[in-house]
């Protein structure tokens, strides 16, 4: 028990570093569900996720790409996601330069 | 007759999406299928009349998805189990939550409310989707008669690929209703080929084992799927391994092979954890780790390096990191393996083991008094023979059952392990006995377990299946009783049911046999008879409610800390 909850202080204390996710899926009714629930499901928080239907694709795929923590089990829910039917392919990007840097200026309260 | 080898263009067919699912599951192989109609899967059921298949009507929809479960787990085949909208769906989740567990090919199809009234808050609907999700593999809300061509084959195909496992098909009614013209049938949708692999880390890993001293071989599920257990065997063998069966991988070696070292865990024998303890290499095969096996994971095989071949990616590195890993169908690895294995002996080790073996053997206490756990358990396997499928439910029976039962060849073993779910037993056994009805399945359950899914005894009446449900009766949920006993202080709070059942009487109730051995002038004698004649029976065995699981591992601790089952 001590263990854990150590283990829980320390990366509340440091700031974790970011890491993008850029996945390639089929542009099907739930699979955004599909991923977002894997997500949920196996305790890995998603800061932020942007989608959209990749033009060139004629609609038949869209690019995700997801915020998160860079946490010890990265590599273990990046094997999860890979292992969804509807994602063809996963990268690993900076956050400096991501999307989510450059669309700073939309996300205001 | 339209098949897979006759891909000529037919004329066109007029059909509705509901026979489209029957005809595509024929085309498949199904024979059966487990299920309860219902308002929105009432075409399935139509266009189901007529058909090669054998429809089984269950009395819960839980109850149709184990009886799916228990022939998918005997045969390795996907096996269909279908139940209407809303609560039809829900009733399902539990055994689709059960097959994701344990890595089982089933295919869930459910009726939904039409297209137009999803999101009405419509009569029993309910978000089959998002319920099925996190517990399949893979999951779809069919849009268009037209879809389901595609999605029937691809959801066996994924069911049965790599790492097996359920799948979920929601179809609204409109959908099953829908006509449309079929001119070409698709291929029907079978596994993959495993990831490939370099004979070159077989070779790596040969040479890894190699450096070792005190090996061990954990082999679990993955070599029962793959159905490679002979080469399993063969390889120990030749390497002289010493080999530890997880609770999934019981049956790849004969409980009694010189090398067989049973179950490890929370309830293995102690020689079998303090082996492990030893061990300077553990090379795990077609295992996940679980924590039931692994116990607290820092003390897990603490000086042992970890070899680890398994055809899930995800597992590799998930609890523990391997020294050396394939990502592969353990059955080809240990194919190529096996070419280049030059045989031999450890003479020190297996001392090693011998002494431990003596020192810590398992203990079945009353082995010889049929009305104790172990003696019961024991009985019932000297009456019968290796082509007995075995079943259990969950709690005590099932952990007594998998000590003490000796389960010889793969398949022969069929119980919840992951999910670990009471009422999983007597509609698997009734599976068992629907896709193997010329060997009996033998169910133990307890009083506990029994009660969640006892309705199903009508319909193993209905079947006249050659199922034997054996209830080791305590009166109590025996295993909380255990760890209240154990870890809370003998503070037994809600484990005793105040209220029995008799449950040879509620057999009877319902068109099965019924014994009570404890009212019976010759148990024995009656006992012998009810398993060796055809026909469903229930046989109720009284146990004390003080008998218990030993040797324990307390959750969350090391497996070297047992309690209970000194010699």
């Amino acid at each position: 028990m001590s263990a854990q909850i150590m283990e829980a202080d320390t990366t509340s204390a440091a700031t974790p570093t970011k890491s993008v996710l850029k996945l390639i899926v089929n542009n099907h009714a739930g699979v955004m569900s599909h991923v977002c629930g894997l997500f949920s499901r196996r305790s890995y928080n998603l800061e932020g996720i942007m989608v959209m239907p990749i033009a060139s694709e004629q609609g038949a795929r869209s690019c995700i790409w997801l915020l998160l923590d860079e946490k010890e089990k990265l590599p273990q829910i990046i094997q999860q996601t890979q292992k969804l039917v509807d994602v063809l392919s996963i990268e690993r990007h900076p956050l400096s330069g991501s999307v989510f840097e450059k669309t700073n200026d939309y996300f205001t309260a | 007759m339209d098949s897979a080898n006759n891909p000529q263009p037919q004329a066109a067919q007029r059909l509705s999406g509901s026979q489209l699912i029957i005809r595509l599951l024929e085309r498949q192989g199904i024979t059966h299928i487990a299920g309860i109609p219902g308002g929105a899967n009432l075409p399935m059921y139509d266009s189901l009349v007529g058909s090669n298949i054998k429809h089984v009507l269950a009395r819960h929809e839980q109850g149709a998805g184990f009886i799916a479960q228990g022939m998918a787990r005997v045969t390795g085949q996907a096996q269909v189990c279908f139940a209407s909208s809303g609560p039809g769906a829900s009733n399902l989740i539990t055994a689709v939550a059960d097959a994701n567990l344990d890595s089982v090919p089933l295919i869930a199809i459910t009726g939904q409310v039409p297209q137009q009234m999803i999101g009405t808050d419509a009569f029993q609907e309910i978000d089959t989707f998002g319920l099925m999700l996190p517990i399949t593999k893979h999951n779809w809300v069919v849009r268009s008669a037209e879809e389901l061509l595609q999605v029937i084959p691809e959801a066996f195909s994924i069911a049965l690929s790599g790492r097996p496992g359920p799948v979920s098909i929601d179809v609204p009614k409109d959908v099953q209703n829908q006509l449309i013209d079929v001119t070409e049938w698709p291929e029907p949708g079978v596994a993959i080929p495993a990831p490939d692999f370099d004979v070159q880390e077989v070779e790596a890993m040969l040479a890894k084992i190699r450096e070792a001293h005190r090996p061990v071989l954990m082999i679990g599920g993955g070599i029962v799927y793959s159905g490679e257990s002979a080469l399993l065997r063969e390889f120990a063998e030749k390497l002289d391994i010493p080999t530890v069966q997880t609770f999934m991988g019981l049956g790849i070696l004969p409980a009694d092979h010189r090398l067989s070292l049973g179950m490890l865990g929370m309830h293995g024998a102690r020689y079998t954890n303090y082996i492990l303890e030893e061990c300077d290499m553990l090379i795990g095969l077609g295992v996940r780790f679980d924590d039931r096996a692994t116990g607290k994971v820092e003390a897990f095989c603490p000086n042992a390096e970890i070899v680890h071949v398994d055809i899930d990616q995800s597992e590799i590195g998930k609890i523990k990191n391997p020294v050396l890993s394939i990502l592969a169908d353990v059955g080809e690895v240990l194919t190529i393996a096996n070419e280049q294995l030059e045989a031999v002996e450890r003479p020190l080790w297996q001392q090693r083991v011998e002494q431990l073996k003596e020192a810590h053997p398992l203990i079945l206490d009353g082995s010889d008094e049929l009305f104790r756990p172990y003696g019961a358990i024991k009985k019932v396997a000297s009456i019968l023979d290796d082509s007995a499928n075995i079943s259990t439910d969950v709690g005590q029976h099932q952990m007594w059952v998998a000590q003490a039962y000796p389960i010889n060849r793969p398949r022969q073993w069929v119980s919840s392990g992951g999910l670990g779910t009471m009422g999983f037993g007597l509609p698997a056994a009734i599976g068992i006995a629907l896709a193997q009805p010329d060997q009996k399945s033998i169910c133990f359950s307890g009083d506990g377990s029994i009660m969640m899914n006892i309705q199903e005894l009508a319909t193993a009446a209905e079947e006249n299946l050659d199922v034997k449900i054996i209830i080791l009766n305590n009166g109590h949920l025996g295993l909380v009783r255990q760890q209240q006993t154990l870890f809370y202080d003998k503070n037994l709070s809600s484990v005793k049911f105040q209220q029995g059942v008799n449950f040879a009487m509620t057999a009877q109730s319902m068109g099965v046999k019924g014994i009570d051995l404890g009212q019976s002038d010759d148990p024995e004698a009656d006992l012998r008879e009810a398993l060796l004649e055809h026909g469903p029976c229930v046989i109720n065995i009284p146990i004390s409610e003080t008998e218990m699981v030993y040797p324990m591992v307390a959750p969350g601790g090391a497996n070297r800390d047992m309690i209970g089952g000194e010699a």
